[in-house]
């Protein structure tokens, strides 16, 4: 099958699924409580695969992506405000551009601070790893916190609300598909070999030290992506939302769907998205049941609900067309 | 000029020499045994071949250019490639991705490229480009049905063979083969010897091999190298190493 | 300078807390090579544990502290056993998120049985006041929390050095498949060394309430985590590094306190652990290793 076609299906059935949503938002089957559960998860997806590219795919592991995420909140946040009240232009037009350019901005601020850890620290092993990116998302924490210039503790109020269900899940398609694509690349060989084997990658002429940093910064620009998104949602930013116990959160949402598989982040940010709500009158509880359910899967089924499988439309439709020929010669 | 050549190459480890004074030379289309008793040096020797220690004494050169201070996977741009003692694959990656990394440095385009995948860019003809030479080189090692199978799926002889084909990719001058045999029983030797031969007729590339099993050195090797205590003890033809009495007492332990 | 030296004096008895639960993290640690999350969370429940006798059964505390440390070993033995035991030989990445789970576990099932909210620890009338030097007040407080970390580390030193256990404790950390064959019992060893850091952290949690006349749920998790911070940077592994690493980060929050930054306290210590590792990997007192090829 050609490429073009590939992708037709895919782009085609990514189609499909959002009329399918609009169409249950139209007939009120989703009302606006539902949809805002939609957008959170849309928003857990683009930081959980971002943290699946490093902790999944590089192997790194990665406990502040609350840190990144912050970044990327404040600095889309702080320009987004900005941009709007001195571009002279149609609203709609304006929307657009403050959004992209935004996102784009508190994505690269969150990658410069991926590179600024990741290329000391990336050379620990493991756990240390874990501690040092830890201690960097504290760092940013309390640094916001203390600093009253980007927001100090106060919600920072005021920021347009540029994200609805539409741009959500362009946003999405948009981060899974670049973070697919990279995955399946020389590139993603590359840091896949690194998760394998350090010594192994280096010896067949990986460079090793560039690609974790890279890896690291690709990952941190992606969660700055939904720092910024999750702000031009809410209008508001709460600076006591980013603890570690979020970067936890995010880390569960990859542990469960499977290290290695964005399908899998994508069907466990549902489940938590929808578990959340179901437990909600029990907020108590919650916390409880997540750790019950981590700590079980790492005995019974550590690879996670997916393991590395990745859903593909186009297989499917392979697999359809293959299974059609074989009934006809038959 | 040789293709390797090592002059004084030596290392201390906390003041014990784990390799000392070592002086070789390799040239084109070589096969030469490096042999001796376990503990002798021999895997650090290729440790510090292939950059993953630093020599404190001496030099490397490659081709007449000095390899030290470079970085494992620059030096295999120079050219060397090595297999490990401890078969060391990417076991959760198809056999055919295995040998793709191995293309890695002979690739060249970017992010964008990955991203933006125009049609016609070089992103499709390089993996194309690969995909097919990678394939190939799998079934020049009868694993053309294996391509797509884990790589820590397959049987352990055919997980060396997937590690000698993965260093091969990396299109080395010279191949370095850290024990192959060891773990093997002696059909799968046989067969490993066959490789080594093989290899010899069908790539340009000479080899350096370690083995502590002297019987399959001397059946392959033009020149054998026999170090003990990280030194050279004797140099020359299998026949000439066989007589040698400090190897014999190195082997058997005077 | 009299301000200075009382900010030390602070810190050095802040740091004695940190240093009794950094040795439960590097015992741990150097046995199994786990990140033990659930440790602050022992030392948590040791607290509380403490404090129940103490109010409930108003048993004194000079009994109910030994009670509660043989509760926190034996709840050590049995999180090992449960959640970390199953996974010995499974990946690092496995046996560290369970650690998170467990901590995770603990601290939320605390909050819903007792409340999120903070309890006050009973006064104790013999600890008020302190000894004063001139402008430097030492706290008798901070003289008990001193002592009492001496002499538990010295008691383990003792321990690790000179008896059997500790021998075998020594041998599992080195190379567990060689102990075994051996003839040394690994799970044992194990769950001992488990059960002797959780006892300390009982102490710790102890030593933490009196200080700061305060208990509650998630007490252990900050605290837990700067502990650990303080095994790392005196060297992971290495009993007199993590002793040497708690005093450094008492100090270190206490002066930050002590000088107005009192916001930044947390972040100076994930400052000086970043700086530290960067610069020496291995911990001010470790030895560096390298990965075989």
């Amino acid at each position: 099958m050609k490429k073009r076609v590939e992708y037709l299906i895919t782009t085609g059935g990514l189609t499909v699924l959002y009329l399918v949503i609009m169409l249950l938002i139209v007939v009120g089957v989703l009302n606006g409580y539902y949809v805002g559960v939609i957008i959170a998860i849309g928003i857990n997806i683009i930081v959980a695969s971002s943290l699946n590219l490093a902790t999944g795919f590089l192997g790194q592991l990665a406990l502040g992506h609350a840190g990144f995420m912050a970044i990327g909140a404040y600095g889309a946040a702080h320009l987004g405000k900005y941009l709007m009240a001195v571009l002279v232009m149609p609203d709609f037009i304006k929307g657009i551009i403050v959004l992209v350019s935004c996102l784009l901005f508190g994505g690269i601020l969150a990658a410069i601070a991926g590179l600024l850890i990741g290329i000391p620290s990336l050379r620990l092993r493991g756990d240390y790893l874990g501690i040092v990116t830890l201690g960097f998302g504290e760092i940013i924490r309390i640094s916001i916190f203390n600093i009253e210039a980007i927001g100090g503790a106060r919600t920072v109020l005021g920021i347009p609300k540029l994200v609805g269900i539409t741009q959500i899940f362009i946003l999405v398609a948009i981060v899974l598909a670049a973070l697919y694509l990279l995955v399946r690349s020389r590139h993603g060989r590359a840091i896949i070999s690194i998760r394998e084997d350090e010594i192994a990658a280096e010896a067949v002429g990986v460079p090793t030290t560039f690609y974790k940093v890279y890896g690291f910064a690709i990952s941190a620009f992606f969660a700055g992506i939904a720092g910024g998104t999750l702000a031009f949602y809410q209008g508001l930013i709460d600076p006591k939302k980013f603890t570690f116990m979020f970067s936890v959160e995010i880390f569960i949402i990859v542990v469960l769907g499977g290290m290695g598989s964005f399908t899998g982040t994508v069907i466990a940010a549902i489940l938590l998205g929808v578990m959340n709500e179901l437990l909600h009158a029990v907020d108590n509880w919650r916390m409880v049941i997540y750790a019950v359910v981590l700590i079980a899967m790492m005995i019974f089924r550590p690879k996670g609900l997916m393991g590395t499988y990745e859903f593909s439309l186009v297989k499917v439709v392979k697999d359809y067309i293959a299974k059609r020929k074989n009934q006809k010669t038959t | 000029m040789a293709l390797l050549e090592t002059k004084g190459l030596g290392i201390t480890f906390g003041g014990l020499r784990a390799v000392g004074d070592f002086e070789i030379t390799i040239g084109d289309h070589e096969l030469v045994g490096l042999i001796g008793p376990n503990g002798a040096g021999k895997t650090t020797l290729f440790n510090l071949l292939t950059g993953v220690y630093l020599p404190t004494d001496g030099d490397v050169l490659v081709e007449g250019k000095s390899v030290v201070g470079l970085k494992p996977y620059q030096i295999v741009e120079k050219g060397l490639s090595r297999t490990f003692q401890n078969i060391r694959l990417f076991k959760d990656m198809t056999v055919l991705d295995n040998v793709k990394v191995a293309f890695h440095h002979k690739m060249s385009y970017g992010t964008a490229n990955t991203l933006f995948r125009i049609p016609g860019s070089k992103y499709w003809k390089e993996e194309a480009d690969i995909d097919k030479k990678g394939r190939e080189l799998l079934a020049l090692f009868k694993m053309e049905d294996n391509v797509n199978d884990m790589a820590k799926n397959l049987p352990y002889g055919k997980q060396r063979k997937l590690e000698i084909a993965r260093a091969l990719a990396t299109e080395p001058k010279l191949l370095l083969l850290d024990e192959p045999a060891a773990g093997m029983n002696p059909q799968e030797t046989k067969e490993l010897m066959e490789t080594i031969h093989f290899i010899r007729e069908n790539f340009d590339v000479s080899i350096l091999l370690i083995e502590h099993d002297m019987s399959l050195v001397m059946g392959i090797c033009e020149r054998i190298i026999v170090i003990d205590y990280g030194v050279i003890i004797a140099k020359g033809t299998p026949e000439e190493i066989k007589k040698n009495e400090k190897v014999i007492g190195a082997y058997l332990g005077q | 300078m009299s301000y200075f030296i009382q900010q030390i004096v602070y810190g050095l008895s802040a740091g004695s807390i940190y240093a009794l639960i950094a040795l439960g993290y590097t015992m741990v640690y150097g046995i199994v090579k786990l990140i033990n999350f659930a440790h602050g969370e022992v030392l948590m429940m040791g607290a509380y544990f403490t404090i129940f006798g103490i109010i409930s059964f108003n048993i004194p505390i000079i009994l109910a502290l030994p009670i509660s440390m043989v509760l926190c070993a034996l709840l050590g033995m049995f999180i090992d056993r449960v959640a970390y035991k199953p996974l010995r030989n499974a990946p690092r990445i496995s046996a560290l998120i369970t650690a998170l789970g467990v901590s995770m576990f603990l601290s939320n099932f605390f909050k819903l049985l007792f409340g999120a909210e903070k309890r006050k620890m009973p006064d104790f009338p013999a600890l008020k006041g302190g000894y004063v030097f001139g402008d430097v007040t030492i706290p008798y407080k901070a003289i008990l929390t001193l002592v009492l970390t001496l002499v538990c580390l010295i008691t383990l030193q003792i321990i690790v050095r000179k008896t059997k256990v500790g021998r075998a404790m020594r041998a599992v950390s080195e190379d567990k498949q060689a102990a075994q064959l051996m003839g040394v019992n690994v799970d044992l060893t194990i769950s001992i060394t488990f059960a002797i850091g959780s006892a300390l952290a009982a102490v710790g949690g102890v030593l933490y309430a009196i200080n700061y006349s305060q208990i509650f749920p998630t007490m252990g998790t900050l605290t837990g985590l700067k502990a650990f911070v303080a095994a790392v940077l005196g060297g992971i592994g290495i009993l007199p590094g993590a002793m040497f690493g708690g005093f450094l980060i008492g100090i270190v929050e206490n002066l930050t306190k002590g000088y107005g930054a009192g916001g930044w306290s947390n972040a100076v210590v994930f400052g000086i652990l970043i700086i530290v590792l960067l610069v020496k990997p291995e911990g001010i007192f470790g030895k560096n290793t390298r990965e075989k090829v």
